[in-house]
């Protein structure tokens, strides 16, 4: 069986002694896969399949007649689909709280950031002069909401605002800037259904509109109201890894995506940590698994228990006293593990339910009481715990977090407050920052053994290419130290140690800045892009231009397809392990990986082995630096 | 001998063998690399529909075959584990060993017009793996083991049928028997 990284080790060694199955058991016994599904050959659209193609013989169809091409390029549409409907789902959440707290729904939120309300009431036409903050950031719901009914066909609200000029005409150029993300999710079901769209590269376009509306009305939009609502992320230190668990205090572990809920229920944890010390407990320790976790991490510093891969593992310590959930990448087998260990884990969203979960429905305008529920639960587990024994991986590290573009400028206009950007484009320049490279998504098992995001970006920062991270892979980076003072000690390049060493030293850290930036969440690689556009804005080029790279080193996730898909309409070449489910359509590989370059100037870049992964990577940057004349 | 025997009820016909098979068969022995490659990569195996059943067809590597029997080049032949082989050098592509193959797992190679057929994973086999096929099926249809062991299993199968129809039978007279009452309360 697959060996991981020594914590979850412990835990996997627990697991096989007690007989306890776990993700590690469940692949080996569903390997191996399915190549049809591999390749992306099969097709379940419609009753007369399903139907699957060889990919050895050029000319098989299924009954309708739909090619490979056609059938991969669908399947892949509906995968990015699946991811942005995810997104903007979760924006809308977000912004509907904010429309229930305006209209005085939701006494348990209130505008945290008023100088983020300002700059995007700015960035939106929103007029700002002689209105009340409530006015203004009413009209910015407004304005959200519009981007999912409009019909006028005009571009949407976010997608103007967010979008650097020479992105926005490159896709308008195209036809590929988008007026309503609910109908594009709409259209693109409808255009996959069976006998419409056959034409791969229609559908290839369809798919780079979908990445579009991810980038808008789900990454940016979600991350922007999270902003305004619980605060522009700053940098702060953290910890990580499952050791940050502690055996005598009431364990809540917030699982899922969203702040919404979880900013409350770290709220009641310390308003109620008075009973836990009357139950005998040490106080309440709150702890951040998968992107909620990173959401309260960047904002309050809560410490990064585990990524999502461990949200399982992390059940087999028995020291979770609750684990709330809110949506996306919640594994069913949690619920079924926290049974064997006495404690809960709660779903709290209507369309999210887990056999052997307790439900308690969240909704905005109840989230104290709802969020106060929850931490009793969590005291009252640690009653029915108190003495039993637990098994806690001694491993932890600590690292920094918070990375937001406002946080990156705030610091960088301490070394230049007129041209804050210049220092950093300066050190590019000369090399010393030999590149960019924004590592996102999430831990596969299918690669995790590998340790594939360490070694890549170790490899990476080694050759000066400074990193910034969100989501799942933040996490790996931390838990392997990325994230600390001392990697950019001992693991950097000359130029970028001496870089981040100046960094540290102008921010006050007393301590260089890490090679790593963990710039929050997984809707937070909207920062990335930012940051991205904010560069190139800057040196007067398009994205595509920069010496830059993006990589989702583990992608298990639609959502990271779809992110994907963004990152390539933005011009970036995205390097992609495992092996995306494209290879069956010979159109869709040659376009994805080659001959997009020529439009958007992004492609896909698929290699399983880290080390070769980053030097593909630098040599991309290398081209890139070369046509900069640079 | 090892063989291959297929349980027929198990199989959903998904053509996880026939593309594992393909892809053990192709120059690079990867599924990814395997589909850009030229020629494309020639399964030996065949799932075919028969009524409502799907049915994995593949060389029975039989003990006195037809096929070695009909080849008129003599390029059919047995390797040391028994498997029937084809030496593409001396075939001639004349399908007699097809047409006289009760199983039909004998196809003509279009690219290098010889035949082909199953050779039992023989690089595969020699590093201690499955049979491909074998080891890409998600159902245990296809069951890879010596010819004796896979007869055995058959045996205890069937046994077990026995059994339990004797166990419902006993279970039933323990309700009035007075000797299968003492067996149950362990007596015997």
């Amino acid at each position: 069986m697959k060996r991981l990284d020594m914590a979850t080790q412990v835990l996997v060694n627990k697991a096989m002694e007690e007989g306890i199955e776990t993700g590690l058991d469940r692949l080996e016994k569903q390997s191996p896969q399915c190549g049809f599904g591999q390749l992306g050959m099969c097709c379940r659209i419609c009753y007369l399949g399903p139907c699957r193609i060889d990919p050895f013989d050029g000319r098989g169809k299924g009954v309708c007649g739909a090619t490979a091409d056609t059938i991969v390029c669908r399947n892949l549409l509906r995968e990015e689909t699946g991811g942005a409907a995810s997104h903007v789902g979760h924006a809308r959440h977000v912004v509907l709280t904010m429309k229930k707290m305006l209209e005085g729904k939701a006494p348990g939120y209130r505008i945290v950031d008023r100088g983020k309300l300002m700059e995007i009431a700015s960035g939106l036409g929103i007029a700002t002069e002689s209105r009340t903050d409530n006015e203004i950031a009413l009209d910015m719901v407004n304005k959200a909401l519009e981007d999912l009914s409009r019909q006028d066909g005009e571009p949407m609200n976010w997608l103007k605002f967010r979008t650097p000029e020479k992105e926005f005409n490159m896709w308008q150029e195209v036809g590929l800037v988008v007026s309503n993300a609910h109908n594009e999710i709409e259209e693109a079901m409808h255009r996959t259904s069976m006998g419409n769209d056959a034409d791969p590269i229609n559908l290839l376009l369809a798919c780079l509109r979908m990445g579009i509306v991810d980038g808008y009305a789900g990454l940016f939009m979600a991350a922007d109201f999270h902003d305004v609502l619980f605060g522009t992320p700053k940098i702060r230190t953290t910890e990580a890894n499952l050791g940050v668990l502690e055996p005598d205090k009431v364990n809540i572990a917030i699982h899922g995506h969203n702040p919404v809920l979880s900013t409350k229920v770290l709220q009641w944890a310390d308003k109620l940590e008075g009973e836990a010390v009357n139950q005998g407990a040490k106080g309440i320790n709150v702890i951040g698994v998968c992107c909620s976790g990173n959401e309260l991490t960047i904002r309050n510093g809560i410490p990064m228990a585990a990524h999502n891969l461990q949200s399982e593992f992390i059940m087999l310590t028995g020291a979770i006293d609750v684990m709330p959930v809110d949506m996306q990448c919640i594994w069913p087998s949690t619920a079924q593990l926290a049974s064997c260990f006495g404690t809960k884990v709660i779903t709290t969203e209507p369309f999210v339910k887990i056999p052997g979960a307790e439900h308690i429905g969240f909704e905005p305008e109840h989230a104290d009481q709802e969020a106060e529920k929850i931490v009793r639960c969590g005291i009252d587990t640690f009653n029915a715990r108190k003495g039993k024994s637990v098994t806690i991986p001694k491993y932890k590290t600590v690292g920094y977090a918070g990375f937001s573009v406002e946080a990156i400028i705030e610091l960088l206009k301490k070394l230049n407050n007129k041209d804050p950007l210049k220092p950093l484009i300066d050190n590019i320049v000369n090399g010393n920052i030999y590149g960019a490279v924004g590592i996102a998504g999430c831990p596969s098992l299918k690669l995790r053994d590998t340790f594939m995001t360490e070694k890549m970006t170790r490899e990476l920062i080694k050759n000066n290419v400074l990193v910034v991270t969100t989501g799942c892979t933040a996490h790996i980076c931390a838990q392997a130290g990325l994230l600390n003072s001392k990697a950019a000690e001992n693991e950097c390049g000359d130029g970028l140690k001496a870089v981040l060493t100046v960094l540290g030293e102008t921010g006050g850290f007393g301590a260089p800045l890490p090679p790593v930036w963990h710039m929050g969440s997984c809707v937070d690689n909207s920062r990335i892009g930012h940051l991205l556009g904010v560069l190139a804005q800057r040196l007067g080029v398009k994205i595509s231009q920069v010496p830059a790279a993006a990589s989702a080193p583990e992608l298990v996730q639609e959502k990271a397809v779809s992110i994907v898909t963004w990152f390539l309409a933005l011009g970036l070449m995205v390097h992609i392990a495992p092996v995306p489910r494209i290879l069956g359509s010979p159109v869709a590989s040659k376009v994805l990986t080659s001959d997009l370059e020529n439009i958007t100037g992004g492609k896909a870049y698929v290699e399983l082995d880290p080390v070769k992964a980053a030097s593909g990577i630098i040599k991309h940057i290398a081209e890139k630096r070369h046509s900069l004349g640079i | 001998m090892k063989r291959v025997f297929i349980d027929v009820r198990r199989c959903t016909g998904c053509k996880s063998c026939e593309l594992a098979c393909a892809v053990e068969h192709s120059e690079s022995k990867d599924l990814f690399l395997a589909v850009f490659e030229t020629p494309s990569p020639v399964k030996r195996i065949h799932v075919e529909q028969v009524q409502a059943f799907s049915y994995p067809s593949r060389c029975m590597h039989c003990e006195e075959a037809s096929c070695m029997i009909a080849c008129p080049s003599g390029a059919m032949d047995k390797d040391k584990s028994g498997a029937v082989v084809v030496n593409e050098a001396r075939c001639m592509g004349c399908m007699m060993c097809a047409m006289v193959c009760p199983f039909g797992a004998i196809t003509m190679n279009r690219a290098s017009k010889v035949i082909i057929k199953c050779d039992f994973c023989i690089t595969r086999k020699n590093n201690g793996k499955l049979p491909a096929c074998v080891e890409a099926c998600p159902t245990g249809t296809l069951q890879y083991g010596e010819e004796e062991d896979l007869v055995r299993s058959k045996r205890i199968v069937a046994g077990q049928a026995v059994i339990k129809a004797v166990c419902a039978e006993k279970e039933r007279l323990s309700e009035t028997n007075p000797l299968e009452i003492f067996r149950k309360l362990g007596g015997i």
